[in-house]
């Protein structure tokens, strides 16, 4: 551990922003949304990520914008802390310290200095039982205060932010919880409490979901599990109030929210239907269908122009009163569960897994962005709950990225598995992947395992899929049929091969596409997919293997294999003997595509170790114990960009490509090393995009041009600190002071040759040294030499002065005359 | 908001037949004619000129048909015993006609008795012939032997007795006045030379001979007997080119078409099958109700006439040129060309602000109503005649949908008699069909769920299911034949294999040489 110090499991995108309902600003120029331990910015019309609140050291539970200040933003966490924050600059201002877990946060403009959050209950520590507090927030000017005055307003509330919303004006607060609806006039300081029978007659469920208010009007909207909608009225009386009932939606409400001039109410849930009714005529409803996934909040914009609709498939969807959709913002898709394998696209170097029902996302890893979804099933998604769906299983990619093969399959509880294998053929012109060829029914049960040939020599693309069946298969690229002209070339089946009827697990090809390793249980057979032959087979351990993994590079007369009985056996294929085996108890076992490095991810104790080796070494070369807790059973090897150049012995397997690997809570974690890090932390900040203008080609021409103009004083501000042997400095310097400053021509010329010379120095080498160093320092202090640009301007000419090592000295002192010179009278010249 | 997904239509390999150019050309006659005879048509024949009225033989009579009267516009009735291959002269005016009492006719086709009797066989007589100089008459009779007969002096020329059995077939060269062919039962073929006395070229046709057929260039011939067609080169001195086994019972009658690059020959199973010449692959396939004696091609392929042993004679006629396209014109009735201008042809001024018109998807009926959430009418749609009985995949396919929103259930109850008698008629047409079988199956389950308390209400209903029953009954006994036949296939195959020794040193070394040269490879890069 400690020799590893410098490498570090971190997360690594794909949060979700789906959590909690989004914020939009008053401007409706930006989004807010909680996303793991940060709050995101967005851009609602570039979709961009403009930049992260960072501070909160637990999930951010709420963010709400503060009701005086509509430039600032409050979010609670689970850590305890109330945080306000300047959400343009991403500053943060104070941080309220609460003490316990915060689980939402609701405010009102009629309760100044006063913030309403949901604790779990303080009496006992039973964590179902929840109350509303108000917290009077001390005016103090400290950074971190600590907010001790709570009041207790109501008490068994629900933890569900939806549950908790102020009414007309902040008057009342009405909160719900299972089967009752309490609201609390601040006035009276007394609390109604309404509540509904269990089932109704029909069986429906009759708890609350969702609550709101209307903005104008004394009327409470209500949502409830079988997908009714109730409206309040009249409930400052215990005894005459009444409701009436909306019914559109077919299972429960998840989100309800009134317009801001109340017009309107909208509401939605699983159907992924968005609806609108009016209010008072609620017979009259506007539909926005398909949007995706079930819905799970709904926000509008305080302007009433922008809608924005969270759903479940970590996706926030802005919507322009209702008539179209104008952006979508996208995270990583994340089910319960990864099915395909995680891979790496080799074309766009995207991590690529199933996502949505029915489709494969594309996921940008540096870049932190979905970048598109490919639509495998092609087929109207049906949003009902406990239907079966067609889902995709398995996916591979060739080794140029040209096509991409799929499986899906669906079972229903008592008719046949219906299994399709899909293969997807790049398209230059569109950029993206198009149905090539549907093999409905290739096995006659589930595939285990697929991959393609990955030789990049060979003439033609083949794809093995073994199955449950007991045969695995060969698929090859035909040639064009010759009926018909415009049909390009299908696959078809090649080959089919057994073992002696025993079910082969999975498959894998040698680095050069010469032979075929499939495991059949205990056995692996080696196969010669040139002529189909059966070259040998390999049995060592009697217990069915679960992995295999032929070696790379130097290491390719290696073939490796992890067993059910806790063996990680590494075979010689030229002895076709066992070479070494040893004891771990593997879950995962990988292979780097561009280097020997093997990754083994070894379960032990609840935690999960990483072992990184090359199979002719006895020695691993990197391992890490307990990297995360429970099982890992997905990672991919994702080549990098650009190479790193780390010497460093433990870290040297990190230089062709990142190790990313999927927790079993489906957190996305990577390895990375400290000088990575500091690398990132830099290019971040260089990336944020000022969206004040909108992004469009010419702005991205011209405000580069504007940023390098910003950037270029800098090179005078960071000159001040070091001797700079650079020539252009002073030249800038003359270029840059007015021409009617300027002494004559004839005064200058003699310098400025002088100062295209080369000079003689003595520390050149030491200075490029130093210029290296200082590269990063500038960037970071890009951002505040952007906003400080303006007022240092007229400093500059005396700082540049200094800052001209090229020249003598005498010279030095001469240009620092005239500089003396200008300033003294040019002021002069103006006034008189 | 993404748009409706519709319905995948799964697109199944066509079955059957590939569409060539050879399909199409032979497709393109009309309803057969129909003529009932006699008895049995022995022989057809063309006459060499227009207007090519053709002769059939058939038990005591010669008929001669012209090529588009249904009626014979003569017939030749001098016959004591059953006649024998009535045969055109190559001017059209004579036709000579064997016969079972022996006796050789010779006929003006315009009159009615007999020009010539040549006595001299003593057995029936089963092929006669003109030769190429129009004045001299081959025939082969069943006392083994052909002769050659003067027609002017009605006497006999030569009598050639080589043959052991009984020569049912036989042909003269028409490019040679002293060449012809015969066949015989005893599975020769013999070229006889008039000018030598005896045979010059013997071939060994290895069955019965039953027709004999020369190519125009006289180079190539073609023989049929038992179920073999063989191809003989008599210029490399009779050497066997082809062999065809097409058919499955006796092949009794070859013919070329018009134009010589195919070869038809039809057989007692019933079908005819179509060679291309170039390389003897069948082309083409037409059955008839029974087996076939006789077959003729009119010149230019007008008409395929063909004789049967039911004693029926089908005449197909090409259809005529406008025939064809016309119905091909009704087929390709579209809307006229300003319906699809309309409004397009607007060419936009300089100052003019498009708007860009949303594109419509355009969605087929049931996916219309599946965007409804309406599945009984989209089952409903889907089940329209034209649809069920044309393209059923599509109604498999909204079934299907149907199946996999759960929604299948719904769709399928609360039917009357009559939906439930069409949903029931598709079930039996299309239940059995392998590609729709796992779909279907499940409707069917669920049709009897739902339906099973109303069993006995409607003759017409019980009536199908009974017969949807007895289809499944059938079709259980015949997967399982199909299975015992592919238990009997693995078995076969099992034992025929040799058996090899693993030899396990072998492969070994295999492996290695491959692995080594690998590794050469990889330090070569």
């Amino acid at each position: 551990m400690v020799e590893h110090g410098d490498i570090r499991v971190v997360h690594r995108g794909g949060s979700k922003i789906n959590f909690r309902e989004p914020v939009i600003t008053h401007d409706s120029r930006y989004l807010l949304c909680a996303s793991g331990e940060c709050v995101k910015v967005f851009s609602t019309s570039t979709e961009e990520c403009i930049h992260d609140l960072r501070g909160h050291t637990g999930l951010v539970t709420g963010v709400l914008l503060k009701p005086s200040n509509h430039l600032q933003v409050y979010s609670c966490s689970a850590d305890g802390t109330v945080r306000l924050w300047d959400y343009t600059d991403g500053i943060l201002i104070k941080t309220y310290v609460i003490g316990c877990p915060v689980y939402s946060i609701c405010a009102s403009a009629n309760h100044e200095g006063v913030i309403f959050i949901v604790t779990p209950m303080l009496s006992d520590k039973r964590s179902d039982l929840f109350q509303l507090v108000a917290v009077d927030l001390p005016q103090s000017g400290d950074q971190l205060v600590e907010a001790r005055e709570l009041s207790a307003v109501l008490s068994d509330v629900s933890s569900n932010p939806a549950a908790i919303v102020f009414g007309r004006g902040g008057e009342y607060i009405a909160s719900a919880n299972g089967l009752h609806l309490e609201v609390y006039f601040f006035k009276k300081q007394k609390s109604y409490r309404f509540s509904l029978k269990e089932d109704n007659k029909k069986g429906g469920k009759n708890t609350v979901t969702c609550v709101a208010c209307h903005p104008k009007d004394d009327c409470i909207a209500t949502g409830h599990e079988d997908g009714k909608i109730r409206l309040w009225r009249n409930f400052n009386h215990k005894k005459e109030y009444t409701y009436s009932t909306l019914h559109w939606h077919h299972s429960a409400v998840s989100s309800l929210c009134f317009t801001p001039e109340g017009t309107n109410l909208l509401s939605g849930g699983m159907e992924s239907v968005l609806v609108q009714w009016r209010y008072n005529q609620e017979s009259e409803r506007d539909f926005l269908p398909r949007l995706g996934s079930a819905i799970t909040h709904i926000t509008v914009s305080p302007d009433g122009a922008l809608f924005c609709t969270s759903h479940s498939d970590n996706k926030i969807t802005i919507i322009q009163s209702c008539v179209k959709v104008s952006a979508v913002i996208q995270g990583l898709v994340k089910g319960e569960s990864v099915r395909t394998d995680m891979m790496v696209d080799p074309r766009s170097k995207s991590l690529v897994l199933n996502g949505k029902p029915g489709h494969l996302q594309f996921y940008s890893l540096p870049r932190d962005k979905l970048l598109y979804n490919l639509d495998i099933v092609q087929q109207e998604y049906i949003h009902e709950s406990g239907l079966e769906q067609f889902e995709v299983v398995k996916a591979a990619f060739d080794a140029s990225g040209s096509w991409l093969a799929t499986v899906e399959e669906r079972k229903q509880k008592d008719a046949e598995l219906e299994l399709n294998l899909k293969l997807w053929a790049f398209d230059e012109q569109t950029q993206s992947f198009v149905l090539n060829t549907t093999i409905s029914a290739p096995h006659e049960a589930r595939i285990t395992a697929m991959c393609f040939c990955h030789a990049t020599d060979s003439q033609t693309t083949m794809l093995v899929s073994t199955s449950k069946d007991g045969h695995f298969k060969a698929w090859q690229l035909g040639a064009p049929a010759h009926t018909e002209a415009d049909e390009g070339p299908s696959w078809s089946c090649d080959f089919v091969g057994a073992y002696h009827g025993l079910v082969p697990e999975c498959c894998c090809f040698s680095a050069d596409g010469s032979l075929l390793a499939v495991s059949f249980q205990e056995v692996v057979t080696v196969w010669s997919p040139a002529s189909w032959e059966l070259l040998t087979t390999l049995s060592q351990p009697p217990k069915a293997v679960r992995d295999l993994c032929f070696g790379r590079l130097s290491c390719s007369k290696y073939l490796l294999g992890t067993t059910a009985n806790n063996l990680l056996c590494c075979w010689n294929l030229l002895t076709c003997s066992l070479e070494w085996s040893t004891s771990m108890d593997i879950s995962l076992l990988l292979a780097d595509p561009l280097t020997e490095n093997m990754a083994a991810f070894c379960c032990q104790a609840g935690s999960t170790d990483l072992f990184v080796f090359k199979p002719s070494e006895p020695r691993p070369v990197f391992s890490q114990k307990a990297v995360c807790s429970g099982k890992v059973t997905r990672a991919v090897f994702a080549p990098r960009e650009e190479m790193l150049e780390s010497c460093e012995e433990s870290s040297q397997w990190l230089n062709h490509s990142q190790l990313y690997f999927l927790t079993p809570y489906m957190d996305l974690m990577t390895f990375t090393t400290k000088a990575e890090e500091d690398r990132l932390m830099a290019s971040s900040k260089q990336l944020v995009i000022d969206d004040s203008v909108a992004m469009t080609p010419f702005y991205l021409l011209l405000g580069k041009h504007r940023q390098q103009e910003d950037a270029d004083p800098l090179s005078g501000l960071s000159a001040e600190r070091r001797p700079l042997p650079q020539c252009s400095v002073a030249i800038k310097e003359l270029l840059q002071t007015p021409a009617h400053v300027l002494p004559s021509t004839s005064f200058l010329c003699s310098m400025f040759v002088q100062s295209l010379l080369i000079s003689v120095t003595n520390g050149r080498e030491e200075t490029k040294h130093v210029e290296e160093e200082m590269e990063s320092e500038k960037e970071e202090e890009d951002s505040e030499g952007e906003m400080e640009s303006s007022t240092q301007r007229p400093e500059q000419a005396s700082l540049g002065g200094q800052a001209a090592p090229a020249l003598t000295k005498a010279q030095l002192r001469e240009l620092k005359r005239v500089k003396k010179l200008d300033h003294s009278w040019f002021p002069g010249l103006l006034h008189s | 908001m993404a748009s409706f997904k519709p319905t995948k239509v799964q697109v199944y390999p066509k079955l059957g037949e590939k569409v060539t150019q050879d399909t199409l050309y032979w497709k393109n006659y009309k309803a057969p004619v129909q003529i009932k005879e006699f008895g049995a048509i022995t022989n057809i024949d063309f006459s060499p000129v227009a207007p090519h009225n053709f002769a059939v033989t058939a038990f005591t009579r010669i008929h001669i048909y012209g090529p588009f009267s249904q009626e014979p516009v003569k017939t030749f009735t001098r016959f004591k015993d059953t006649a024998y291959c009535g045969r055109f002269r190559s001017d059209g005016q004579l036709l000579v006609a064997g016969c079972e009492d022996s006796v050789v006719r010779l006929f003006d086709v315009s009159g009615k008795v007999a020009l010539r009797m040549f006595k001299g066989h003593t057995k029936a007589v089963h092929i006669t012939d003109f030769t190429s100089d129009r004045y001299q008459i081959l025939t082969g009779s069943d006392d083994y032997t052909c002769r050659l007969w003067d027609i002017p002096n009605a006497t006999e020329l030569n009598t050639y007795q080589e043959h052991t059995d009984y020569i049912r077939c036989g042909v003269t060269s028409k490019l040679n006045r002293d060449l012809f062919i015969t066949g015989s039962y005893d599975h020769t073929l013999k070229l006889f030379d008039a000018r030598a006395d005896k045979s010059v070229m013997t071939m060994d046709h290895g069955q019965p001979v039953e027709s004999l057929l020369l190519y125009p260039s006289e180079g190539l011939l073609v023989s049929a007997g038992g179920r073999h067609v063989k191809v003989w080169d008599l210029l490399k001195g009779g050497q066997p080119l082809v062999s065809l086994k097409n058919h499955h019972k006796t092949v009794t009658c070859l013919c070329l078409s018009s134009s010589g690059h195919r070869l038809l020959s039809a057989s007692l199973d019933r079908h005819v099958k179509v060679y291309n010449t170039t390389n003897y692959k069948v082309v083409h396939n037409f059955d008839y109700a029974a087996s076939i004696l006789s077959l003729a091609l009119a010149p230019d392929d007008e008409s395929i006439v063909v004789g049967m042993t039911n004693s029926i004679l089908s005449i197909k006629h090409r259809k005529s040129l406008d025939e064809s396209k016309e119905i091909s014109g009704q087929q390709r009735r579209q809307p006229s060309y300003r319906v699809f201008v309309k409004g397009k042809n607007y060419v936009p001024k300089q100052d003019d602000y498009l708007v860009s018109k949303p594109v419509k998807q355009h969605l087929a009926k049931y996916d219309k109503q599946l965007k409804k959430f309406n599945v009984s009418k989209a089952l409903d749609t889907a089940l329209e005649t034209w649809t069920r009985l044309r393209k059923p995949e599509i109604t498999v396919a909204v079934i299907k949908e149907l199946d996999r929103r759960g929604t299948l259930k719904n769709a399928l109850a609360g039917r009357d008699e009559q939906g439930l008698a069409r949903l029931l008629n598709f079930l039996i047409g299309n239940v059995v069909d392998p590609r729709f079988a796992p779909v279907l199956v499940t409707a069917a389950e669920m049709i009897l769920d739902i339906y099973q308390s109303v069993i006995g209400q409607s003759s017409v209903v019980d009536r199908q299911l009974l017969r949807l029953q007895e289809l499944l009954e059938r079709e259980i006994d015949y997967q399982q034949d199909l299975l015992e036949v592919l238990g009997m296939l693995d078995t076969m195959f099992a034992s025929s294999l040799p058996r090899k020794e693993v030899n396990l040193h072998l492969s070994k070394r295999k492996t290695e040489s491959i692995n080594s040269d690998r590794e050469e490879d990889a330090v070569g890069q």
